[in-house]
């Protein structure tokens, strides 16, 4: 009776999944990842407005890398360059408003702000990009070793990571600036980066202790998975939302440390400008020439946002937990039906 | 026997509903029982089945996403919207509750008498001195030994039976009319489980408690229960007496659950046909393994002297209680402890001190199903990647050929192709287990090891899960170390049984000889706990091992 009980059911399940079989493909962890990526519409539309805001801004101020005796230059499309004065155009109540000219006006010497503005967006996506590589790298698998292999090996790298904690970044950067002049951007990035890995390190180190305990590492482990594919393949995306997390958050981090160390001589000088030096510059004329700080404000929310929601996107991609959002149709489904007291 | 037979406890029409998603679900349904002073009404149930949440609904000590209605008296007393002091002064006082877990019910940085102390003190007027005094009786009645120390530890310098006994004190406290104990003893080991038993039995009669007792297990049920009440997805399924539920059945849900429930010595003898082979496929010889000290916390030897051998085609029970080592041998024999010295030898290959690419070779002839499907699934895979893996890591298939085999897979343990797109967390606990051995079988091992594979699983999905055990070894004819803390669950599998103590070898031998004949003062023990599910039987036997 039972073996019957038991084919009955298996084939009202199979039943059931008739409908479903034609979109079950057997697919890889990577596959699904994607998939649930593009259903985050969010996460969709910011990719595509950080990936236009990117293209846009980086074609208009053109390529500036490499040093004053070196530079490599691609001119972009934009009639101004940084160091063009052209004439100021005057308007009722202050001077460089913006007009079909100058659309985002001109600073209080003349110079074109909309050239400023991209070209300090162009620096601070480059700082947000390379910090966000290097910092993120570094940190998650510094975290990841530690963690998987405790021991010696875990004592050595975290005794590491607390001593970069103590150096002071700051001076450090001060020094180097002191020393060497102005090393562009580039060399900013990647200062930053080695020095923003740390407490990203410690809580992938945190999540690596308590996942390597689960049972499905000692089951990859029977199955003969290697440690490099036990960390990398299964521990990393269960340890996916608190990287995200954290990496966002060192982003945020990076375009203001960017700026303070510009602010002390490493990093960007005048006349170069970046984002967050442009802000810092312009917040007084808030009251008189509002555009000097609305636009790099907007640019600098607007990649903040992309960055968040995209990462947003990928935690939910990573997390199979995560259930689809619920939309209004399904509220209203909800409320419309009566609260069931049968079973 | 009983002195008063005032109804302590009367349930009307009582739903518990929850709202999940924007919908009411319910989860328990128009109940109706009543517990009169010095009764048992046991409710039984599977995981999912109501029974913990009606149970707490009555105290008001729901989530706040539930919400219930009907009526629920307490000694003539409305419970259902009552104001929060009045539930409050109820609580502990009148109605006490037993919990399943007691490391997590009680707080760890206070000491159980405190514990104590801090119930008699919210509800009696009395000093610290006098509520001290009343804590070392309570923990005398519950029979802690050396009730004037244990009163000043803390729960985890406690064993797991003493903690629940210390527990039991607590709900004691206030001399409860009704003692909820929710599922009191699963976390316990059986000859723990046989004692808390008794101590529960014998303290309902001395303080003529009502007590109302939840829980998945028929021995404990037939053990204790006046009355029986049985519930299915938030109905009352069936609702009598205990001789009357495990003698008379009549709803076909209830015999089905009584069907699943195994029973210890009456198993169908399952014949082991001859070896072709007669080399065993697993070979332990003198094994010790040692936990290493760490910090101030010494070395712990967890397997002493071990032998043991199994032969092709052939099951061999491991049984034990908690901490016995069962687990460790397990795990050594598929090499993911060291072993510290011994040899362990899967089909004539050294375990013990082997290089990581021996074991690999090794490993292609193991598989492993373990406890907890909820924790050896990674979350993060999609089940038919997690199955699919150790094929691909062996190198023997990928692509579409690796697909195919992973829905044959998926066929044999009888579950849909079209599960290997979803993730652990979208099957239920039996499925979970059945994608374990998929897994575990995915290179058709010569030696399968399953560690309490059916400990987290209801019973009629365990009875179906070791149905379809039995299949595939009659298919595939692989041997299997079955370790195992249930008795019955054994009687069902093995050719032979082997019994662990305290990281020994205490006894081993054919199923029949270990269960019907044990030698070992240690073996008979165990096997006397086991309680039987049928109430006559019980009794008999509870009056046996007492003479």
């Amino acid at each position: 009776m039972a073996k019957k009980n038991k084919a009955a059911e298996v084939a009202a399940t199979e039943g059931e999944n008739a409908i479903a079989l034609h979109e079950t493909a057997g697919l890889s962890q990577g596959q699904i990842i994607r998939k649930r990526f593009f259903r985050h519409k969010p996460a969709v539309a910011s990719m595509i407005a950080l990936i236009f805001i990117t293209i846009f801004v980086f074609s208009a101020s053109g390529i500036h890398l490499g040093t004053e005796a070196h530079p490599i230059t691609i001119q972009g499309w934009w009639k101004y360059s940084l160091t063009d004065i052209p004439d100021t155009n005057f308007c009722e109540t202050s001077v460089g408003c913006p007009n079909a000219d100058h659309p985002f006006g001109q600073d209080p010497i003349g110079r074109d702000y909309f050239a400023l503005v991209m070209r300090g967006a162009e620096q601070s996506i480059m700082v947000m990009l390379i910090v966000g590589l290097i910092g993120g790298l570094l940190g998650t698998v510094i975290g990841a070793v530690s963690g998987y292999f405790r021991g010696w090996v875990d004592a050595v790298l975290m005794r590491f990571t607390d001593f970069i904690i103590t150096i002071p970044s700051i001076i450090i950067g001060a020094v180097l600036g002191f020393k060497f002049g102005n090393l562009g951007v580039v060399a900013l990035a990647i200062y930053l980066g080695l020095f923003s890995w740390t407490g990203l390190s410690r809580l992938v180190r945190g999540e690596f202790l308590s996942l390597r305990e689960r049972e499905f590492v000692d089951a990859a482990r029977v199955a003969g998975a290697s440690n490099f594919r036990i960390i990398f393949k299964h521990i990393l995306p269960n340890a996916m939302g608190v990287i995200i997390v954290s990496v966002t958050l060192m982003l945020a981090g990076a375009i203001l440390l960017e700026t303070a160390l510009s602010y002390i001589g490493f990093g960007v000088q005048a006349p170069d400008v970046s984002l967050g030096s442009l802000i810092s510059e312009y917040q007084d004329s808030f009251t008189v020439s509002p555009w000097l700080f609305y636009w790099p404000g907007l640019l600098i929310i607007s990649i903040a946002l992309c960055v968040n929601f995209i990462g947003d996107g990928l935690r939910d991609a990573f997390d199979p937990r995560q259930r689809r959002r619920i939309t209004r149709k399904d509220l209203l489904a909800a409320t419309f039906k009566k609260p069931s007291s049968e079973a | 026997m009983t002195i008063s037979n005032e109804v302590i406890l009367k349930v009307e029409n009582y739903n518990v509903e929850f709202w999940v998603d924007g919908v009411w679900y319910p989860a328990a349904v128009d109940m109706n029982y009543e517990v009169k002073a010095g009764q048992v009404l046991a409710i039984v149930g599977e995981s999912g089945s109501g029974k913990s949440s009606s149970s707490m609904g009555l105290m008001g000590l729901l989530a706040s996403n539930a919400r219930t209605s009907g009526s629920v008296k307490v000694k003539g007393q409305e419970m259902l919207g009552a104001n929060s002091s009045l539930l409050r002064k109820y609580r502990g006082k009148e109605v006490a509750y037993i919990f399943q877990e007691p490391m997590t019910a009680l707080n760890p940085v206070y000491t159980v008498g405190f514990q104590i102390v801090e119930t008699i003190r919210t509800h009696f007027p009395v000093g610290p001195a006098e509520a001290r005094k009343r804590a070392i009786e309570l923990l005398a009645m519950v029979e802690i030994p050396n009730p004037e120390k244990s009163i000043d530890k803390y729960p985890h310098q406690l064993s797991g039976g003493q903690r629940q006994r210390a527990m039991i004190a607590q709900a004691l406290a206030c001399d409860p009319a009704l003692l909820v104990a929710d599922e009191p003893t699963t976390a316990l080991d059986v000859t723990v489980q046989a004692e808390i038993i008794d101590l529960m039995r014998n303290l309902k009669d001395k303080l003529n408690s009502a007590v109302l007792l939840i829980t998945h297990d028929m021995g404990v049920v037939a053990d204790l229960a006046d009355d029986i009440l049985v519930m299915k997805d938030g109905m009352t399924v069936e609702k009598g007496s205990a001789d009357q539920i495990f003698n008379r059945p009549q709803h076909p849900y209830t015999q089905q659950l009584l069907a699943a429930v195994p029973k210890l010595g009456f198993a169908a003898t399952r014949e082991l046909a001859a070896p072709a082979k007669p080399e065993p496929v697993l070979k332990l010889e003198n094994l010790v393994i040692e936990y290493p000290k760490r910090g101030r916390i010494p070395a712990f030897t967890a397997v002493k002297d071990f032998n043991l051998e199994i032969f092709p085609g052939e099951i061999v029970g491991l049984v034990g209680e908690s901490g016995s080592g069962k687990t460790t041998v397990g795990r050594a024999s598929i090499g993911l402890i060291p072993v510290k010295s011994g040899s362990i030898q899967v089909n004539g290959q050294e375990i013990a001190g082997a290089k990581l690419s021996d074991l690999k070779s090794i490993r292609r002839a193991t598989g492993i199903v373990f406890q907890d499907p909820a924790s050896s699934l990674n979350p993060r895979l999609p089940i038919g990647e997690s199955i699919g893996e150790p094929i691909f890591l062996a190198g023997e298939a990928k692509g579409a050929e690796l697909h195919k085999r992973v829905e044959d897979l998926l066929a044999s343990v009888e579950l849909p192709r079209s599960y290997r797109n979803r993730y652990p967390h979208e099957l239920s606990g039996g499925q979970r287990q059945r994608v374990g051995i998929a897994r575990a079988l995915a290179l058709t091992p010569d030696l399968l090891i399953a560690d309490e594979p059916t400990s987290a699983l209801d019973v009629s999905v365990q009875a179906r899960f070791l149905d379809l055990l039995l299949e595939l070894q009659d298919q595939l004819k692989f041997a299997c170390l079955f370790i195992s803390h249930d008795l019955a669950v054994v009687d069902i599998l093995s050719h032979r049984i082997a019994v662990m103590q305290n990281g020994e070898l205490v006894e081993q031998g054919m199923r029949d000889q270990i269960l019907k004949n044990p030698q070992h003062p240690y073996t008979q023990r165990l096997i006397s706990a086991v309680p039987v599910p049928d109430p006559a039987l019980q009794k008999a036997k509870r009056e046996a091992s007492r003479a």
